[in-house]
């Protein structure tokens, strides 16, 4: 921990209201703020608030409360800023994207605590949750980012940086071992590969500032019969994620959009509610008139009430569900809601012919099965923009260090940069992708170099 | 009979002569006790000092006022300053010397020194009292009282020989072997392990045909080691390279099932970078050839170390098989090549001071600790013999960072990781190559040194002159400009795009083409300005052009290395208990426990210890 760096990072939970606060905590917390509000801080007086609007160059991102704190006069000690944004998922994502770019860097889990604490603003039995909240923190981050990176990206990575720890030990060898008989890297290789790496890194860090993602979310249309309990998941799922990040109604919309972050990712849920009935048996359930909208949702849930089902009904409705969600390449997930009120053998059928999640919204019972299984549809690239991997600023950061390295490698290659700064600037690429893969330590390259070379007089 | 002393060094080799020098150096009285005062670092396999990572290390002893660099000046037969094209970070200073010469200079600087007894003799136990050593007993039976002991004794440890199927005990090949001592410490708590290396076999210079070889010639410009004036190399001798065959290695093969590495009988483990040259065959059998350099033993000998041949088969097949290798048909042999296991202490068991854990006031350098190489060893002798002497005058510890030296990167490794195979310093080991540069050890560590009272005066006079000269010249460089007309012609000589208008001389010298001296030929002024450095010119245009070319790099690297050293200042108790802390993964708590590590730095370095571990201890320690 450098605590010369201003840190940032959202200080109220994800989603949990209509208000969402960042914070940044650091030397610079008030000058980094400067730069993107619509007025400069600098001189202001500690524990004041101030209006105003957080801009991108000429694009307004968000109008917020800012709140000072100088040093010493803060949660953390240090100077302390809090911006209180509306609650959008996206636009507080937007906004911490906007401050890190301007020098702030991400706090790592519990660093705003930990500062606390080294600052002599928290005693020791705080300090020692801190702790566990640390190690607990970590492990599942690490586990829930690789989740993140779907569509086989991770892999892809993975491979891409062996590939460069090949390369990098045959620099390394031919710096350290020079005066021996060994084949040294091939140039045209290693801009090739280099090439190769800049490539897929740019996709993903493109990705994550343009992902229709971590923006809009992953559109999911719950259609069903009124009173199936349509409602009644959603706020289940909202409330069991204490995730409701906005609620925007739709001027030119006719359904409510909720936005609600699973496992680190977020879903938008295109509730039907409100849709006239008709005649037509399909379409009275409002399916049909959903179809506009099923064509840009990556998921249909088709929610029925399993106490009074009609199995006709239920055979003739999922039949059309499923040609069109064949139509709009889009992935239906059956859910038989109020599950605990069916006959058994009703639901043996049901269970054969169609393989419903069976739960119960009010109940809360076996909602964890849904939020899984949307995860799963997620991260296996089956629903989604095939192309949005990134949706983790951390993740962002990181490949944006290892895209620059590599391209000053890049350069270097071709204005002839001596081996040890090409070495250099290898080795930073190789500490940011091994940021999001995991370590690489200088043992690796040893290792790499002594099990794949002669080398010694 | 003797008296009693501040500090006994047990053992004169490499690691021996610099603890013994820098202890008296720093007014400490000592006592070289070696068994054989006739082979005072003795260069017991490769005839050369420095190479690659190895040079800046000798570069860094000299800065801080050791020895090496300047025995090796004395008795070099050849200069070479290694990987002049790949950047000034990997240039790295090598000589080749006289074998006989080397020691003959290591001995009379040792007897220069008023501080420094000598006894020839054997230490076969440690005096300890109250969990210090407080002197040795040796093998004539005398009892021999210090307030600290340093332990250097190389391959001595229960060493045993191997040629082929024979094994005998000994140190090096003609000398015995020491017993005792090995198992005197581990009663007192000390774990120890067997390592291995090997000599290649020396042969009759009288019998090579050089002509069949290819000749490798000293630099036409030597450099040296020391930063002290005096000791220029003037003459020099040739190397020379020939290669192994298929004829050569099947001839080998004959003999694998009487090598002691293939048979079983030598178990413990080699250096993986200094194979022998049937683990090179076996190992990589789809080479057909290896490289071999044949380098002179020195000034007035015909012998020759066949550097790349380091074997342990049977003498016959030794022969026989050198004597299909181009420039040796009629080949005649000193003395056959031959392996050597010996006991070493794995160095988790010490601090950063090189004192041990187990036992205060002893302290273990060179390949005790697992290493391998003359200048692995030096540098560690020199920082055992400044912290000897630092704790009996009560003065804080000598402790170099691995931003500041590669010592630092060493003794780093060793006491955070350990070692498992006989450890050499590679450039690839320091995180901040850019910056520990063989260019700079005078910069980096000269004034600290001076500060502790080794490093004498004139060498920081001329660390101060050589800033001075650098100040002088990059703002020179920032404040003047180079005109079309006047560097043009030079521009185009070099195939580097020629000026359209004015450019800062600083903005046309970050061209990869171009390097100081030629701005200096054409910009007369520069050249005056730096008149009052020119004992240091060559040095002073270096120091310009390093910074002003790889100035980014090395602000990059600096402000890492900031990050790191944050860490290096958070101390850690040694009493501290890690399995009270349920928050640290089980790993973290074993490995932290067995390292004990003294501070959060060294803690980070531990393999099995990760980040969150770290931020969790960070907790605990800072409250």
């Amino acid at each position: 921990m450098n605590k010369n760096e201003t840190i940032v990072a959202l200080a109220t939970p994800q989603g949990i209201g209509a208000i969402g606060v960042i914070r940044l905590s650091g030397p610079e917390s008030i000058a980094i703020v400067s730069l993107v509000f619509s007025k400069n801080l600098t001189q202001e007086a500690s524990h004041t608030a101030h209006f105003g609007r957080i801009k991108n160059g000429d694009r307004i991102v968000d109008e917020v409360l800012v709140t000072l704190f100088k040093d010493g006069k803060s949660y953390t000690g240090e100077e302390v800023v809090e911006i209180s944004c509306h609650g959008s998922h996206y636009i507080l994502q937007d906004v911490i994207r906007l401050l890190t770019e301007k020098g702030a860097v991400l706090a790592k889990p519990g660093e705003f605590t930990l500062r606390a604490f080294l600052n002599g603003k928290l005693d020791l039995s705080q300090a020692e949750a801190v702790a566990d909240l640390i190690a607990s923190n970590s492990e599942a981050a690490h586990k829930v980012a690789m989740h993140q990176m779907r569509g086989g990206f991770s892999d892809q990575i993975k491979k891409l940086r062996a590939d460069l720890i090949h390369f990098a030990s045959l620099v390394e060898l031919e710096l350290d071992f020079s005066e021996e008989d060994v084949e040294f890297a091939n140039r045209d290789d290693l801009k090739d590969l280099i090439f190769k790496i800049h490539k897929v890194i740019s996709a993903l860090v493109e990705s994550f500032k343009s992902g229709n993602v971590i923006k809009n979310g992953v559109p999911v249309v719950i259609a069903g019969k009124p009173n199936a309990g349509k409602s009644t998941l959603l706020n289940a799922l909202l409330n069991e994620e204490k995730a409701l990040v906005t609620e925007i109604e739709g001027t030119t919309r006719d359904a409510i959009e909720d936005e609600s972050v699973i496992g680190g990712i977020v879903f938008r849920f295109i509730d039907t509610a409100g849709i006239r009935e008709t005649e037509d048996v399909v379409e009275s359930l409002g399916v049909k008139k959903t179809l506009e909208k099923m064509k840009e949702a990556a998921i249909v849930c088709y929610l029925f009430d399993a106490a009074r089902i009609d199995l006709k009904e239920l055979d003739l409705i999922i039949a059309s569900l499923k040609e069109d969600v064949q139509k709009s390449s889009s992935e239906l997930l059956v859910v038989a809601n109020k599950s605990d009120l069916l006959e058994k053998d009703k639901r043996a059928i049901i269970e054969e012919k169609y393989e419903p999640i069976f739960l119960s919204a009010k109940e809360k019972r076996n909602l964890e099965i849904l939020e899984n299984r949307l995860l799963e549809l997620v991260n296996l690239g089956k629903v989604g923009e095939q192309d949005v991997i990134v949706t983790n600023s951390r993740h962002h950061q990181a490949l944006t260090g290892a895209n620059e390295a590599l391209m000053r490698a890049y350069e270097g290659l071709d204005s002839g940069l001596t081996g040890d700064l090409l070495a250099a600037d290898i080795r930073q690429s190789l500490f940011h992708l091994g940021e999001i893969t995991g370590e690489v330590t200088t043992e690796d390259l040893l290792d790499n170099i002594f099990s794949k070379f002669c080398i010694g007089k | 009979m003797l008296p009693e002393y501040d500090v006994i060094v047990v053992g004169g080799g490499h690691a021996g002569a610099e603890a013994a020098a820098a202890a008296a150096n720093l007014e400490s009285s000592v006592l070289l006790i070696s068994m054989d005062l006739g082979r005072i670092a003795q260069m017991s396999c490769n005839p050369a000092m420095g190479g690659i990572a190895k040079g800046q290390i000798v570069r860094e002893i000299d800065a801080l006022g050791g020895y090496s660099g300047i025995v090796s000046d004395k008795s070099a037969i050849q200069f070479r300053m290694l990987n002049r094209s790949k950047g000034p970070a990997m240039w790295s200073p090598r000589t080749q010397n006289d074998r006989v010469l080397f020691s003959l200079e290591w001995r009379k600087i040792l007897e220069s020194i008023q501080n420094i007894d000598f006894w020839q003799d054997t230490a076969t136990s440690l005096i300890v009292k109250d969990g210090k050593a407080t002197g040795v007993k040796t093998g004539l039976g005398v009892e021999i009282k210090s307030k600290s002991v340093i332990l250097t004794s190389g391959t001595f440890l229960n060493g045993k020989i191997h040629i082929g199927d024979k094994n005998f005990g000994g140190g090096r090949v003609g000398e015995s072997a020491v017993y005792g001592l090995t198992e005197n410490l581990k009663e007192y708590g000390f774990s120890s392990g067997r390592m291995k290396t090997g000599t290649p076999p020396r042969v009759d210079g009288r019998s090579l045909d050089y002509s069949k070889m290819i000749e490798q010639q000293g630099d036409k410009k030597p450099g040296k080691f020391s930063y002290l004036p005096g000791n220029e190399i003037t003459k020099q001798r040739s190397c020379f390279i020939t290669y192994t065959n298929s004829t050569v290695h099947d001839l080998l093969k004959e003999g694998f099932d009487k090598s002691p590495m293939f048979n079983g009988s030598i178990q413990s483990v080699g250096p993986r970078y200094c194979p022998s040259i049937e683990d090179k065959i076996n190992r990589f059998a789809e080479r057909d050839r290896h490289q071999l350099f044949v380098e002179p033993e020195g000034w007035d000998t015909v012998e020759i170390y066949v550097n790349g041949f380091s074997t342990s088969l049977p003498e016959d097949v030794q022969f026989k098989a050198m004597k299909q290798i181009k420039g040796f048909e009629n080949v005649r042999v000193f003395r056959p090549g031959y392996a050597i296991e010996y006991d070493y202490f794995p160095p988790l068991q010490l601090k950063n001071t090189l004192e041990t854990k187990p036992i205060e006031d002893l302290y273990f350098a060179g390949q005790i600790n697992g290493t391998t190489g003359y200048e692995e060893a030096a540098c560690q002798g020199l920082v055992a013999g400044i912290n000897a002497s630092l704790k009996i005058k009560e003065e804080a510890p000598f402790v170099l960072s691995r931003d500041e030296a590669y010592i630092g990167v060493l003794i780093d490794d060793l006491i955070t990781k350990g070692t498992e195979e006989p450890y050499r310093m590679f450039t690839s080991r320091a995180e901040y190559r850019i910056l520990l540069r063989q260019d700079n050890a005078d910069i980096r560590l000269t004034e600290m040194s001076n500060k502790i009272g080794l490093a004498s005066d004139e060498r920081l006079k001329r660390v101060e002159l050589k800033l001075k000269g650098k100040d002088v010249g990059v703002k020179y460089l920032s404040k003047n400009s180079a005109e079309p007309d006047r560097f043009n012609t030079l521009l185009e000589n070099k195939n580097s795009s020629a000026l359209k208008q004015k450019s800062r001389l600083n903005t046309l010298l970050a061209r990869p083409q171009l390097d100081i001296r030629d701005i200096a030929e054409i910009e007369k002024p520069f050249v005056e300005e730096l008149e009052f450095v020119r004992d240091l010119k060559d040095e002073v245009l270096d120091q310009i052009e390093i910074t002003v070319k790889y100035q980014g790099y090395i602000e990059k690297e600096k402000s890492l290395a900031d990050r790191l050293t944050k860490l290096d200042h958070i101390k850690i108790d040694s009493d501290i208990d890690y399995h009270k802390f349920s928050s640290l993964s089980m790993e973290a708590r074993l490995k932290l426990t067995e390292a004990k590590p003294t501070n959060l730095g060294q803690a980070s370095r531990i393999s099995g210890v990760s980040p969150s571990d770290l931020s969790v201890l960070l907790v605990y320690l800072t409250k």
